[in-house]
Protein backbone atom coordinates (compact mmCIF):
# COMPACT_ATOMS: atom_id res chain seq x y z
CA UNK A 1 0.00 0.00 0.00
CA UNK A 2 2.42 2.56 1.18
CA UNK A 3 4.75 2.28 -1.79
CA UNK A 4 2.18 4.19 -3.81
CA UNK A 5 2.56 7.95 -3.63
CA UNK A 6 -0.94 8.45 -4.86
CA UNK A 7 -3.95 6.17 -4.80
CA UNK A 8 -7.21 7.14 -6.44
CA UNK A 9 -10.16 5.08 -5.25
CA UNK A 10 -13.71 5.00 -6.59
CA UNK A 11 -13.35 8.60 -7.68
CA UNK A 12 -16.36 10.14 -9.37
CA UNK A 13 -17.22 13.68 -10.37
CA UNK A 14 -20.63 14.97 -11.30
CA UNK A 15 -21.29 18.35 -12.89
CA UNK A 16 -25.04 18.91 -12.56
CA UNK A 17 -26.47 15.86 -14.30
CA UNK A 18 -23.28 15.00 -16.15
CA UNK A 19 -21.28 12.22 -14.64
CA UNK A 20 -17.84 13.14 -15.92
CA UNK A 21 -15.82 10.60 -13.93
CA UNK A 22 -17.23 7.22 -12.98
CA UNK A 23 -15.59 5.15 -10.29
CA UNK A 24 -11.98 5.78 -11.26
CA UNK A 25 -9.32 3.62 -9.62
CA UNK A 26 -5.60 3.84 -10.16
CA UNK A 27 -2.27 4.16 -8.38
CA UNK A 28 0.91 6.13 -8.93
CA UNK A 29 4.20 4.84 -7.54
CA UNK A 30 7.49 6.62 -7.06
CA UNK A 31 9.15 7.22 -10.43
CA UNK A 32 6.12 6.32 -12.52
CA UNK A 33 5.50 8.31 -15.64
CA UNK A 34 1.83 7.78 -16.34
CA UNK A 35 0.27 9.09 -19.52
CA UNK A 36 -3.47 9.53 -19.57
CA UNK A 37 -4.78 9.46 -23.10
CA UNK A 38 -8.23 9.62 -24.58
CA UNK A 39 -10.55 11.73 -26.69
CA UNK A 40 -11.57 15.25 -25.67
CA UNK A 41 -14.35 15.14 -23.12
CA UNK A 42 -13.38 11.74 -21.80
CA UNK A 43 -12.65 13.21 -18.35
CA UNK A 44 -8.83 13.17 -18.45
CA UNK A 45 -8.39 16.80 -17.45
CA UNK A 46 -11.15 16.62 -14.85
CA UNK A 47 -9.38 13.64 -13.31
CA UNK A 48 -6.16 15.58 -13.08
CA UNK A 49 -7.92 18.62 -11.65
CA UNK A 50 -9.65 16.44 -9.08
CA UNK A 51 -6.29 14.98 -8.06
CA UNK A 52 -5.01 18.51 -7.43
CA UNK A 53 -8.33 19.42 -5.74
CA UNK A 54 -8.96 22.22 -8.22
CA UNK A 55 -12.24 20.36 -8.66
CA UNK A 56 -13.84 18.83 -5.62
CA UNK A 57 -14.50 15.13 -6.25
CA UNK A 58 -18.17 14.18 -5.84
CA UNK A 59 -17.23 10.92 -4.16
CA UNK A 60 -14.29 8.62 -3.68
CA UNK A 61 -10.90 8.98 -2.10
CA UNK A 62 -7.55 10.38 -3.11
CA UNK A 63 -4.82 8.98 -0.88
CA UNK A 64 -1.48 10.76 -0.77
CA UNK A 65 0.97 8.55 1.10
CA UNK A 66 -2.08 6.87 2.59
CA UNK A 67 -3.77 10.06 3.79
CA UNK A 68 -7.12 10.97 2.27
CA UNK A 69 -6.75 14.52 1.00
CA UNK A 70 -10.40 14.94 0.03
CA UNK A 71 -11.39 14.86 3.68
CA UNK A 72 -8.70 17.15 4.97
CA UNK A 73 -6.31 14.39 6.06
CA UNK A 74 -3.67 16.86 4.91
CA UNK A 75 -4.26 20.57 4.52
CA UNK A 76 -5.17 21.54 0.99
CA UNK A 77 -2.31 24.02 0.65
CA UNK A 78 0.30 21.63 2.04
CA UNK A 79 -0.90 18.89 -0.29
CA UNK A 80 -0.89 21.13 -3.36
CA UNK A 81 2.62 22.31 -2.55
CA UNK A 82 3.74 18.68 -2.84
CA UNK A 83 1.82 18.03 -6.03
CA UNK A 84 2.98 20.30 -8.83
CA UNK A 85 0.72 21.18 -11.71
CA UNK A 86 1.51 22.40 -15.21
CA UNK A 87 -1.47 23.80 -17.10
CA UNK A 88 -2.38 23.84 -20.76
CA UNK A 89 -2.65 27.64 -20.60
CA UNK A 90 0.57 28.06 -18.54
CA UNK A 91 -1.08 30.27 -15.89
CA UNK A 92 2.12 32.13 -15.12
CA UNK A 93 1.55 35.12 -12.84
CA UNK A 94 1.32 38.03 -15.26
CA UNK A 95 2.38 40.61 -12.70
CA UNK A 96 5.74 38.97 -11.99
CA UNK A 97 8.93 38.36 -13.88
CA UNK A 98 9.94 34.85 -14.85
CA UNK A 99 12.25 34.69 -11.85
CA UNK A 100 9.65 35.95 -9.37
CA UNK A 101 7.17 33.41 -10.71
CA UNK A 102 9.53 30.70 -9.54
CA UNK A 103 10.33 32.40 -6.21
CA UNK A 104 6.92 33.41 -4.87
CA UNK A 105 5.62 29.94 -4.02
CA UNK A 106 8.82 28.88 -2.25
CA UNK A 107 8.91 32.13 -0.33
CA UNK A 108 5.26 32.35 0.69
CA UNK A 109 4.13 28.73 0.87
CA UNK A 110 7.31 26.90 1.85
CA UNK A 111 8.58 29.91 3.87
CA UNK A 112 12.05 29.66 2.35
CA UNK A 113 14.26 32.76 2.52
CA UNK A 114 14.29 34.90 -0.59
CA UNK A 115 17.99 34.29 -1.30
CA UNK A 116 17.67 30.54 -1.07
CA UNK A 117 14.47 30.59 -3.11
CA UNK A 118 16.24 32.62 -5.77
CA UNK A 119 19.08 30.10 -6.01
CA UNK A 120 16.61 27.26 -6.38
CA UNK A 121 14.59 29.20 -8.94
CA UNK A 122 17.70 30.01 -10.98
CA UNK A 123 18.77 26.40 -10.88
CA UNK A 124 15.49 25.09 -12.26
CA UNK A 125 15.17 27.92 -14.77
CA UNK A 126 18.63 26.87 -15.93
CA UNK A 127 17.47 23.30 -16.27
CA UNK A 128 14.66 24.34 -18.59
CA UNK A 129 16.99 26.66 -20.51
CA UNK A 130 15.31 29.91 -19.48
CA UNK A 131 18.19 31.58 -17.66
CA UNK A 132 18.54 34.48 -20.13
CA UNK A 133 14.87 35.41 -19.71
CA UNK A 134 14.62 35.65 -15.93
CA UNK A 135 13.83 39.38 -16.08
CA UNK A 136 11.11 39.05 -18.70
CA UNK A 137 7.39 39.24 -17.98
CA UNK A 138 5.21 36.34 -19.13
CA UNK A 139 3.66 38.42 -21.93
CA UNK A 140 7.10 39.05 -23.38
CA UNK A 141 8.04 35.43 -24.04
CA UNK A 142 6.72 32.72 -26.37
CA UNK A 143 4.29 29.94 -25.48
CA UNK A 144 6.96 27.27 -25.35
CA UNK A 145 9.09 29.46 -23.14
CA UNK A 146 6.13 30.14 -20.86
CA UNK A 147 5.47 26.44 -20.49
CA UNK A 148 9.13 25.79 -19.64
CA UNK A 149 8.94 28.51 -16.98
CA UNK A 150 5.73 26.94 -15.67
CA UNK A 151 7.57 23.63 -15.35
CA UNK A 152 10.44 25.36 -13.54
CA UNK A 153 7.94 27.06 -11.24
CA UNK A 154 6.40 23.71 -10.36
CA UNK A 155 9.83 22.08 -9.91
CA UNK A 156 11.05 24.87 -7.64
CA UNK A 157 8.48 23.72 -5.09
CA UNK A 158 10.31 20.34 -5.07
CA UNK A 159 7.07 18.40 -5.59
CA UNK A 160 6.85 14.65 -5.12
CA UNK A 161 4.68 14.29 -8.16
CA UNK A 162 4.11 16.55 -11.12
CA UNK A 163 0.80 16.74 -12.97
CA UNK A 164 0.71 17.92 -16.57
CA UNK A 165 -2.63 18.96 -18.06
CA UNK A 166 -2.14 18.84 -21.82
CA UNK A 167 1.08 20.86 -21.56
CA UNK A 168 1.64 21.13 -25.31
CA UNK A 169 -1.91 21.53 -26.60
CA UNK A 170 -1.84 25.33 -26.64
CA UNK A 171 1.54 25.53 -28.36
CA UNK A 172 2.56 26.12 -31.94
CA UNK A 173 3.92 22.91 -33.48
CA UNK A 174 7.51 24.17 -33.51
CA UNK A 175 7.39 24.82 -29.76
CA UNK A 176 6.00 21.44 -28.77
CA UNK A 177 9.42 19.84 -29.10
CA UNK A 178 11.20 22.05 -26.57
CA UNK A 179 8.59 21.34 -23.90
CA UNK A 180 8.50 17.61 -24.56
CA UNK A 181 12.29 17.56 -24.38
CA UNK A 182 12.19 19.07 -20.90
CA UNK A 183 9.55 16.54 -19.84
CA UNK A 184 11.54 13.68 -21.31
CA UNK A 185 14.60 14.74 -19.33
CA UNK A 186 12.53 14.99 -16.17
CA UNK A 187 11.22 11.48 -16.70
CA UNK A 188 14.73 10.18 -17.20
CA UNK A 189 15.81 11.75 -13.93
CA UNK A 190 13.14 9.78 -12.11
CA UNK A 191 10.49 12.44 -11.52
CA UNK A 192 7.07 10.98 -10.82
CA UNK A 193 4.76 12.37 -13.46
CA UNK A 194 1.12 12.14 -14.41
CA UNK A 195 0.60 13.48 -17.90
CA UNK A 196 -2.67 14.12 -19.70
CA UNK A 197 -1.58 14.32 -23.30
CA UNK A 198 -2.45 14.00 -26.95
CA UNK A 199 1.22 13.39 -27.80
CA UNK A 200 1.03 9.67 -28.53
CA UNK A 201 4.71 9.36 -29.31
CA UNK A 202 5.53 10.80 -25.90
CA UNK A 203 3.07 8.43 -24.25
CA UNK A 204 4.58 5.45 -26.05
CA UNK A 205 8.27 6.24 -25.69
CA UNK A 206 8.60 8.11 -22.42
CA UNK A 207 5.90 6.89 -20.09
CA UNK A 208 6.12 3.76 -18.00
CA UNK A 209 2.38 3.38 -17.81
CA UNK A 210 -0.50 4.36 -20.05
CA UNK A 211 -4.11 4.89 -19.06
CA UNK A 212 -6.74 5.11 -21.79
CA UNK A 213 -9.93 6.87 -20.76
CA UNK A 214 -13.26 7.19 -22.52
CA UNK A 215 -16.60 8.55 -21.25
CA UNK A 216 -15.34 8.99 -17.71
CA UNK A 217 -14.01 5.48 -17.18
CA UNK A 218 -10.60 3.86 -17.51
CA UNK A 219 -11.02 1.53 -20.46
CA UNK A 220 -7.55 0.05 -20.47
CA UNK A 221 -4.26 0.60 -18.74
CA UNK A 222 -0.85 -0.95 -18.60
CA UNK A 223 2.53 -1.03 -20.26
CA UNK A 224 2.77 1.54 -23.06
CA UNK A 225 4.28 -0.97 -25.43
CA UNK A 226 1.40 -3.36 -24.93
CA UNK A 227 -1.35 -0.79 -25.00
CA UNK A 228 -0.05 1.35 -27.80
CA UNK A 229 1.11 -1.48 -30.03
CA UNK A 230 -1.39 -4.19 -29.26
CA UNK A 231 -4.42 -2.87 -27.40
CA UNK A 232 -6.83 -5.50 -26.10
CA UNK A 233 -9.91 -3.31 -26.00
CA UNK A 234 -11.54 -2.49 -29.36
CA UNK A 235 -12.22 1.11 -28.22
CA UNK A 236 -8.55 1.66 -27.40
CA UNK A 237 -7.62 0.17 -30.75
CA UNK A 238 -9.97 2.45 -32.61
CA UNK A 239 -8.76 5.53 -30.72
CA UNK A 240 -5.10 4.73 -31.29
CA UNK A 241 -5.56 3.87 -34.94
CA UNK A 242 -6.23 7.53 -35.57
CA UNK A 243 -2.87 8.56 -34.14
CA UNK A 244 -0.31 5.89 -34.80
CA UNK A 245 0.52 4.17 -38.02
CA UNK B 1 -16.18 93.64 -17.30
CA UNK B 2 -13.25 91.26 -17.26
CA UNK B 3 -10.98 93.89 -15.77
CA UNK B 4 -13.51 94.43 -13.00
CA UNK B 5 -13.68 90.68 -12.29
CA UNK B 6 -9.91 90.44 -12.35
CA UNK B 7 -9.57 93.35 -9.95
CA UNK B 8 -12.13 91.79 -7.58
CA UNK B 9 -10.45 88.39 -7.70
CA UNK B 10 -7.05 89.92 -7.05
CA UNK B 11 -8.26 91.98 -4.14
CA UNK B 12 -10.17 89.01 -2.72
CA UNK B 13 -7.11 86.77 -3.01
CA UNK B 14 -4.89 89.42 -1.46
CA UNK B 15 -7.17 89.60 1.55
CA UNK B 16 -8.32 85.97 1.94
CA UNK B 17 -5.71 84.01 -0.08
CA UNK B 18 -4.37 82.31 3.02
CA UNK B 19 -7.82 81.20 4.11
CA UNK B 20 -8.61 79.84 0.64
CA UNK B 21 -5.31 77.95 0.64
CA UNK B 22 -6.08 76.56 4.05
CA UNK B 23 -9.45 75.35 2.71
CA UNK B 24 -7.66 73.71 -0.23
CA UNK B 25 -5.28 72.05 2.21
CA UNK B 26 -8.17 70.65 4.28
CA UNK B 27 -10.01 69.46 1.18
CA UNK B 28 -6.90 67.72 -0.13
CA UNK B 29 -6.05 66.04 3.16
CA UNK B 30 -9.62 64.82 3.61
CA UNK B 31 -9.97 63.65 0.01
CA UNK B 32 -6.62 61.85 -0.10
CA UNK B 33 -6.94 60.19 3.30
CA UNK B 34 -10.57 59.19 2.80
CA UNK B 35 -9.85 57.79 -0.67
CA UNK B 36 -6.94 55.76 0.73
CA UNK B 37 -8.99 54.41 3.64
CA UNK B 38 -11.95 53.84 1.30
CA UNK B 39 -9.71 51.81 -1.04
CA UNK B 40 -8.51 49.75 1.88
CA UNK B 41 -12.11 49.06 2.91
CA UNK B 42 -12.90 48.21 -0.70
CA UNK B 43 -9.98 45.78 -0.96
CA UNK B 44 -10.89 44.07 2.30
CA UNK B 45 -14.53 43.73 1.20
CA UNK B 46 -13.37 42.47 -2.19
CA UNK B 47 -11.13 39.81 -0.66
CA UNK B 48 -13.79 38.70 1.84
CA UNK B 49 -16.51 38.54 -0.78
CA UNK B 50 -14.48 36.33 -3.08
CA UNK B 51 -13.53 33.65 -0.55
CA UNK B 52 -14.63 30.51 -2.35
CA UNK B 53 -17.38 28.49 -0.70
CA UNK B 54 -17.93 24.90 -1.68
CA UNK B 55 -20.62 22.49 -0.68
CA UNK B 56 -18.10 20.30 1.09
CA UNK B 57 -17.02 23.03 3.54
CA UNK B 58 -18.29 22.61 7.07
CA UNK B 59 -21.46 24.36 8.13
CA UNK B 60 -19.75 26.96 10.34
CA UNK B 61 -17.52 28.19 7.56
CA UNK B 62 -20.44 28.37 5.15
CA UNK B 63 -22.67 30.26 7.57
CA UNK B 64 -19.83 32.59 8.53
CA UNK B 65 -18.93 33.39 4.93
CA UNK B 66 -22.59 33.80 4.05
CA UNK B 67 -22.99 36.25 6.91
CA UNK B 68 -19.96 38.26 5.77
CA UNK B 69 -21.40 38.52 2.28
CA UNK B 70 -24.77 39.68 3.59
CA UNK B 71 -23.15 42.32 5.82
CA UNK B 72 -21.02 43.66 2.98
CA UNK B 73 -24.07 43.69 0.69
CA UNK B 74 -26.07 45.73 3.21
CA UNK B 75 -23.14 48.09 3.80
CA UNK B 76 -22.72 48.72 0.09
CA UNK B 77 -26.42 49.22 -0.59
CA UNK B 78 -26.99 51.58 2.36
CA UNK B 79 -24.00 53.84 1.82
CA UNK B 80 -24.21 53.83 -1.94
CA UNK B 81 -27.94 54.44 -1.82
CA UNK B 82 -28.12 57.49 0.44
CA UNK B 83 -26.68 61.01 0.00
CA UNK B 84 -23.34 61.59 1.70
CA UNK B 85 -24.56 64.93 3.09
CA UNK B 86 -27.33 63.05 4.89
CA UNK B 87 -24.94 60.37 6.13
CA UNK B 88 -22.78 63.13 7.64
CA UNK B 89 -25.73 64.61 9.50
CA UNK B 90 -26.96 61.17 10.49
CA UNK B 91 -23.66 60.12 12.02
CA UNK B 92 -22.65 63.49 13.48
CA UNK B 93 -25.95 64.03 15.27
CA UNK B 94 -27.10 60.43 15.53
CA UNK B 95 -24.14 58.71 17.18
CA UNK B 96 -24.17 60.98 20.30
CA UNK B 97 -27.77 59.80 20.93
CA UNK B 98 -26.49 56.29 21.52
CA UNK B 99 -22.88 56.58 22.55
CA UNK B 100 -22.56 60.08 23.97
CA UNK B 101 -20.00 62.53 22.66
CA UNK B 102 -17.47 60.10 21.25
CA UNK B 103 -16.44 62.42 18.42
CA UNK B 104 -13.69 64.69 19.51
CA UNK B 105 -13.48 66.60 16.24
CA UNK B 106 -15.34 67.35 13.07
CA UNK B 107 -12.28 66.03 11.25
CA UNK B 108 -12.85 62.55 12.61
CA UNK B 109 -16.52 62.49 11.58
CA UNK B 110 -15.76 63.84 8.12
CA UNK B 111 -13.03 61.28 7.62
CA UNK B 112 -15.26 58.44 8.74
CA UNK B 113 -18.20 59.48 6.56
CA UNK B 114 -16.20 60.06 3.38
CA UNK B 115 -14.11 56.91 3.93
CA UNK B 116 -17.01 54.52 4.39
CA UNK B 117 -18.82 56.17 1.52
CA UNK B 118 -15.81 55.67 -0.76
CA UNK B 119 -15.43 52.14 0.61
CA UNK B 120 -18.96 51.25 -0.47
CA UNK B 121 -18.19 52.22 -4.07
CA UNK B 122 -14.73 50.70 -4.02
CA UNK B 123 -16.04 47.37 -2.69
CA UNK B 124 -17.92 46.92 -5.94
CA UNK B 125 -15.05 48.21 -8.08
CA UNK B 126 -12.61 45.82 -6.41
CA UNK B 127 -15.01 42.91 -6.81
CA UNK B 128 -15.28 43.75 -10.49
CA UNK B 129 -11.50 44.07 -10.72
CA UNK B 130 -11.00 40.66 -9.16
CA UNK B 131 -13.58 39.08 -11.48
CA UNK B 132 -11.79 40.62 -14.47
CA UNK B 133 -8.64 38.59 -13.81
CA UNK B 134 -8.32 35.29 -15.70
CA UNK B 135 -9.32 32.39 -13.38
CA UNK B 136 -6.16 30.66 -14.58
CA UNK B 137 -4.15 33.05 -12.42
CA UNK B 138 -6.01 31.84 -9.33
CA UNK B 139 -5.57 28.22 -10.37
CA UNK B 140 -1.86 28.74 -10.92
CA UNK B 141 -1.52 30.19 -7.43
CA UNK B 142 -3.67 27.50 -5.82
CA UNK B 143 -1.70 24.80 -7.61
CA UNK B 144 1.51 25.82 -5.87
CA UNK B 145 -0.26 25.79 -2.52
CA UNK B 146 -1.16 29.43 -1.95
CA UNK B 147 -4.23 30.07 0.19
CA UNK B 148 -6.94 32.57 -0.71
CA UNK B 149 -5.29 35.53 1.00
CA UNK B 150 -1.86 34.84 -0.47
CA UNK B 151 -3.40 34.39 -3.90
CA UNK B 152 -5.21 37.71 -3.58
CA UNK B 153 -2.30 39.64 -2.11
CA UNK B 154 0.50 38.51 -4.39
CA UNK B 155 -1.23 37.55 -7.63
CA UNK B 156 -4.77 38.81 -8.14
CA UNK B 157 -4.90 42.23 -6.46
CA UNK B 158 -1.69 43.58 -8.06
CA UNK B 159 -3.26 42.79 -11.42
CA UNK B 160 -6.74 43.93 -10.42
CA UNK B 161 -5.27 47.18 -9.11
CA UNK B 162 -4.21 48.08 -12.61
CA UNK B 163 -7.73 47.46 -13.91
CA UNK B 164 -9.43 49.46 -11.17
CA UNK B 165 -6.95 52.35 -11.18
CA UNK B 166 -9.35 54.47 -13.30
CA UNK B 167 -12.06 53.76 -10.70
CA UNK B 168 -9.79 54.83 -7.85
CA UNK B 169 -9.06 58.01 -9.80
CA UNK B 170 -12.77 58.57 -10.30
CA UNK B 171 -13.41 58.17 -6.60
CA UNK B 172 -10.60 60.51 -5.67
CA UNK B 173 -11.84 63.23 -8.01
CA UNK B 174 -15.40 62.77 -6.77
CA UNK B 175 -14.08 63.05 -3.22
CA UNK B 176 -12.20 66.27 -3.96
CA UNK B 177 -15.49 67.81 -5.04
CA UNK B 178 -17.95 66.03 -2.78
CA UNK B 179 -16.12 66.67 0.47
CA UNK B 180 -17.69 70.11 0.03
CA UNK B 181 -20.92 68.73 1.50
CA UNK B 182 -19.11 68.33 4.81
CA UNK B 183 -19.75 72.03 5.42
CA UNK B 184 -23.11 70.78 6.75
CA UNK B 185 -21.41 69.63 9.94
CA UNK B 186 -19.02 72.57 9.98
CA UNK B 187 -15.98 71.15 8.24
CA UNK B 188 -13.91 74.03 6.83
CA UNK B 189 -13.06 72.71 3.39
CA UNK B 190 -12.37 74.78 0.29
CA UNK B 191 -16.03 75.35 -0.54
CA UNK B 192 -16.95 76.42 3.00
CA UNK B 193 -14.42 79.25 2.62
CA UNK B 194 -16.53 80.55 -0.26
CA UNK B 195 -19.59 80.67 1.96
CA UNK B 196 -17.64 82.39 4.65
CA UNK B 197 -15.94 84.98 2.43
CA UNK B 198 -18.98 85.78 0.31
CA UNK B 199 -21.05 86.02 3.47
CA UNK B 200 -18.64 88.61 4.80
CA UNK B 201 -18.15 90.87 1.80
CA UNK B 202 -20.83 89.85 -0.74
CA UNK B 203 -18.36 89.20 -3.60
CA UNK B 204 -20.23 86.07 -4.69
CA UNK B 205 -19.06 85.76 -8.26
CA UNK B 206 -15.34 86.56 -7.79
CA UNK B 207 -15.20 84.11 -4.90
CA UNK B 208 -17.00 81.44 -6.94
CA UNK B 209 -14.54 82.13 -9.74
CA UNK B 210 -11.61 81.43 -7.40
CA UNK B 211 -13.35 78.26 -6.23
CA UNK B 212 -13.95 77.08 -9.81
CA UNK B 213 -10.35 77.62 -10.84
CA UNK B 214 -9.17 76.04 -7.58
CA UNK B 215 -11.26 72.86 -7.87
CA UNK B 216 -10.45 72.47 -11.55
CA UNK B 217 -6.74 72.78 -10.80
CA UNK B 218 -6.98 70.14 -8.07
CA UNK B 219 -8.79 67.67 -10.30
CA UNK B 220 -6.64 68.31 -13.39
CA UNK B 221 -3.47 67.70 -11.43
CA UNK B 222 -5.05 64.54 -10.04
CA UNK B 223 -5.97 63.31 -13.54
CA UNK B 224 -2.46 63.95 -14.74
CA UNK B 225 -0.89 62.08 -11.82
CA UNK B 226 -3.28 59.16 -12.22
CA UNK B 227 -2.39 58.74 -15.88
CA UNK B 228 1.24 58.72 -14.88
CA UNK B 229 0.63 56.06 -12.22
CA UNK B 230 -1.33 53.94 -14.71
CA UNK B 231 1.58 54.06 -17.14
CA UNK B 232 3.94 53.07 -14.33
CA UNK B 233 1.71 50.13 -13.37
CA UNK B 234 1.65 48.92 -16.96
CA UNK B 235 5.33 48.04 -16.60
CA UNK B 236 8.10 48.35 -19.12
CA UNK B 237 7.68 47.05 -22.62
CA UNK B 238 11.12 45.51 -22.84
CA UNK B 239 13.34 43.41 -20.65
CA UNK B 240 17.04 42.79 -20.42
CA UNK B 241 18.47 39.41 -21.17
CA UNK B 242 20.33 38.14 -18.17
CA UNK B 243 24.04 37.85 -18.83
CA UNK B 244 25.02 34.27 -19.42
CA UNK B 245 26.66 31.88 -21.79
CA UNK B 246 24.42 32.12 -24.82
CA UNK B 247 25.90 28.99 -26.39
CA UNK B 248 25.00 26.93 -23.36
CA UNK B 249 21.46 28.20 -23.55
CA UNK B 250 21.14 27.37 -27.20
CA UNK B 251 22.50 23.89 -26.60
CA UNK B 252 20.19 23.41 -23.61
CA UNK B 253 21.45 23.36 -20.06
CA UNK B 254 19.15 20.67 -18.94
CA UNK B 255 21.66 17.96 -18.22
CA UNK B 256 24.36 19.59 -16.20
CA UNK B 257 26.47 16.77 -14.75
CA UNK B 258 28.77 19.18 -12.97
CA UNK B 259 25.97 20.80 -11.05
CA UNK B 260 23.81 17.80 -10.35
CA UNK B 261 20.22 18.01 -9.26
CA UNK B 262 17.95 16.80 -6.48
CA UNK B 263 16.66 14.27 -8.95
CA UNK B 264 20.10 12.78 -9.30
CA UNK B 265 19.77 11.51 -5.78
CA UNK B 266 16.36 10.15 -6.51
CA UNK B 267 17.66 8.58 -9.69
CA UNK B 268 20.39 6.76 -7.80
CA UNK B 269 17.99 5.68 -5.16
CA UNK B 270 15.36 4.35 -7.45
CA UNK B 271 17.27 3.79 -10.64
CA UNK B 272 15.29 4.15 -13.81
CA UNK B 273 11.56 4.41 -13.22
CA UNK B 274 10.81 1.01 -11.85
CA UNK B 275 7.91 -0.54 -13.57
CA UNK B 276 6.31 -3.81 -12.68
CA UNK B 277 3.31 -4.73 -14.77
CA UNK B 278 2.16 -7.49 -12.37
CA UNK B 279 1.73 -5.04 -9.57
CA UNK B 280 -0.18 -2.58 -11.68
CA UNK B 281 -2.40 -5.35 -12.99
CA UNK B 282 -3.98 -5.72 -9.58
CA UNK B 283 -5.99 -2.57 -10.14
Amino acid sequence: MSEHILEVRHLSKVFGKNEVLKDIDFNVSQGDVTSIIGASGSGKSTLLRCINLLETPSSGEILFHGQDVTKGGLSQSAYRAKVGMVFQSFNLFNNMTVLDNCIIGQQRVLKISKEEAKDTALYYLGKVGMTPYINALPRQISGGQKQRVAIARALAMKPEILLFDEPTSALDPEMVGEVLEVMRNLAEEGMTMLVVTHEMVFARDVSSHVVYMADGVIVEEGDPKEIMVDPKNPRTREFLSRFLC
Amino acid sequence: MFSQLLADVVSLWAKYGKIYLNGIKNTLILAITATAIGCLIGFICGILQTIPVSKTDNIFKRVFLGLIRVIIRIYVEVFRGTPMILQAVFIYYGVPYFFGHVFKSIWAVSLIVVSINTGAYMAESVRGGILSIDPGQTEGAKAIGMNHFQTMLYVILPQALRNIMPQIGNNYIINVKDTSVMFIIGFSDFFSIHKMVSGAIYKYFPSAFIEMVGYLTLTLVASFLLRWVERKLAGSESYELAAGDQLVTVAGTYNSPAKGSPFDEKSKEFGKPVYEPEEEAEL
